[in-house]
C-alpha cells in the first residue's frame, strides 16, 4: 500500500478536516507539522502555487485544497463515505461545501481586520449565519450527512470551533443569546462525536496563537499569503 | 419532453456561469430548455430553486433544482455518464482539476470581478494581484500557452454557438460596471 502523508499545522481548521476524514475512514498516515512561521522546502515542492498546508502526499504525488483532498479520500477509500451516492444529494452536499468554502471567508476577515471593515465582515457573517439556519439546517436532523457526520459538517467544522475563539480575541459576538437555535445544536452534537473531540486544538493555546498573529496581521508585518512583509 | 427526464436551464446570456452550463449541457448532447432570467426582474421560480443565492445558472433536473455552476457540471457528469466525460475518471487526476478550478476561481475570476468594478487605488491593487499570480489579461507575448490555449477554445464550433456577440457584451459589462461604480461612489 502506498504511503501516505500530511503536511499540516496544529491551530489550522483545514488540516484538521484532513485529519478528520483520514481517522473516520481508518487510513494510516504519517503527519508532519509545519510552522506557519517558517514553512519547509518540502512544502514548497508540494504546493508550488500556494505554498500552504494542507498538503496530502499519497505515493509521493501531492493534492493540495482540503476539499479537493477530501474528495479524493473519498474516491480512493470509498468506506465510511463523505459524499451520498445519489448525484442530485452529491450536488446538495458539494453546494454547501462551497458555501461553508465562500462564506468561511467573512468570518476569516472579521480576525484579520478592524474598524469599518471588521463592521462590514460581522454583517456579511450574520447574513452567512442566518441562511445556514433558515436553509441549511432546517429540517435536518442531528447532522448533514444525517445520524452521522459527513463531509459538509466537516466542511464546517469550523464554526464548531475556531468561530469562538475569533469572537473572544476579537470581541465581536456573533452566536450570542437565542440566536441561531439549530446552529448552536448542530455545533454542540458535532464537538460531541468521539472522533471530532479527539482531534481538537486546545482552545487556550489557540487563543494564544491567533492573538498573536491578529496583532501581526493589523500591524502588516505579516501576511497569511506573503509570510513576513521585508521593509521596504 | 416528458417530465421523468426534463431538464430546464435558467440562465442568463451574458453570464459565464450560464454559458458553462450550456456548453456542458451541449457537449454531452443533453437536450435541455432554456429560460432566460431577467435579472433586475428574478422570476418567482427563480427564487423558489435557489433560494439562497437567488442567482443563476439553475439546473432544474426531474423538478429538482441545482445551483452553483460547477457543481452543476459534477453533477452533469455524473448523471449522465457517457462520453465525453466532462471530469477525468483518475482520482489524482480529478484531484488536479479540483485545484485549479478553485485557483481560477479565486485568483482570477475574483480578482478580475474587483478590477471591472473599481477604479483608481482600488482597481491598481487587482491588477497587482493578478500580476502575483501570473495572469494578466491574457497578453499574448507574456503568456504564450495561454493565448494559445484561448484561442483554441474559441475555436471549437460548439463554443462559437454558445459565446454571445462581443458587442452585445461590452455593452451590458458598461451597465454593470457603471452601475458599480456608482454605487460605491457616495
Amino acid at each position: 500500500m502506498e504511503t501516505v502523508k500530511l503536511y499540516g499545522a496544529w491551530p489550522s481548521p483545514y488540516s484538521c478536516r484532513v485529519i478528520w476524514a483520514l481517522k473516520l475512514k481508518g487510513i494510516p498516515f504519517e503527519y508532519i507539522e509545519e510552522d506557519l512561521y517558517n514553512k519547509s522546502p518540502q512544502l514548497l515542492q508540494y504546493n508550488p502555487v500556494y505554498n500552504k498546508i494542507p498538503v496530502l502526499v499519497h505515493g509521493g504525488r501531492p493534492i493540495c485544497e482540503s476539499m479537493v483532498i477530501l474528495e479524493y479520500l473519498d474516491e480512493k477509500w470509498p468506506q465510511q463515505p463523505l459524499l451520498p451516492t445519489d448525484p442530485y444529494e452529491r450536488a446538495e452536499a458539494r453546494f454547501w461545501v462551497k458555501f461553508a468554502e465562500d462564506k468561511g471567508l467573512s468570518i476569516r476577515m472579521i480576525y484579520r481586520t478592524e474598524g469599518e471593515k471588521q463592521e462590514k465582515a460581522r454583517r456579511d457573517a450574520l447574513e452567512m449565519l442566518t441562511i445556514l439556519e433558515e436553509h441549511g439546517l432546517n429540517g435536518k436532523k442531528k447532522f448533514f450527512g444525517g445520524d452521522n457526520i459527513n463531509i459538509v459538517d466537516i466542511a464546517f467544522g469550523w464554526i464548531a470551533h475556531w468561530m469562538g475563539v475569533i469572537e473572544e480575541i476579537t470581541g465581536v459576538k456573533l452566536v450570542e443569546g437565542n440566536k441561531f437555535p439549530l446552529l448552536k445544536a448542530w455545533m454542540h452534537n458535532f464537538k460531541e462525536v468521539s472522533l471530532i473531540n479527539e482531534n481538537l486544538p486546545n482552545r487556550e493555546k489557540m487563543v494564544a496563537f491567533f492573538r498573536t498573529r491578529r496583532s501581526l496581521i493589523l500591524s502588516a508585518a505579516w501576511h497569511p499569503d506573503f509570510g513576513f512583509i521585508s521593509r521596504r | 419532453m416528458v417530465e421523468e427526464n426534463r431538464v430546464t436551464l435558467r440562465g442568463m446570456w451574458s453570464s459565464m456561469y450560464s454559458k458553462r452550463v450550456e456548453l456542458a449541457l451541449r457537449v454531452k448532447g443533453i437536450e435541455y430548455e432554456y429560460m432566460e432570467e431577467d435579472l433586475m426582474n428574478k422570476s418567482m421560480l427563480l427564487l423558489r430553486y435557489n433560494p439562497v443565492h437567488k442567482k443563476v445558472p439553475v439546473l432544474v433536473h426531474n423538478g429538482k433544482p441545482v445551483a452553483e455552476s460547477l457543481v452543476i457540471l459534477e453533477y452533469i457528469d455524473e448523471t449522465w455518464k457517457h462520453n465525453p466525460r466532462l471530469l477525468p475518471e483518475d482520482p489524482y487526476e480529478r484531484a488536479k482539476v479540483g485545484f485549479w478550478a478553485n485557483f481560477l476561481h479565486l485568483q482570477v475570476f475574483e480578482a478580475l470581478a474587483v478590477v471591472f468594478t473599481s477604479e483608481g487605488e482600488v482597481q491598481e491593487r487587482a491588477i497587482e494581484q493578478e500580476e502575483v499570480f501570473g495572469v494578466k489579461f491574457i497578453d499574448r507575448d507574456k503568456y504564450p500557452i495561454i493565448s494559445s490555449w484561448v484561442m483554441s477554445l474559441t475555436e471549437l464550433p460548439l463554443v462559437k454557438e454558445v459565446i454571445p456577440p462581443r458587442e452585445k457584451l461590452a455593452g451590458i459589462f458598461r451597465f454593470i460596471r457603471d452601475k458599480a461604480l456608482k454605487s460605491s461612489a457616495v
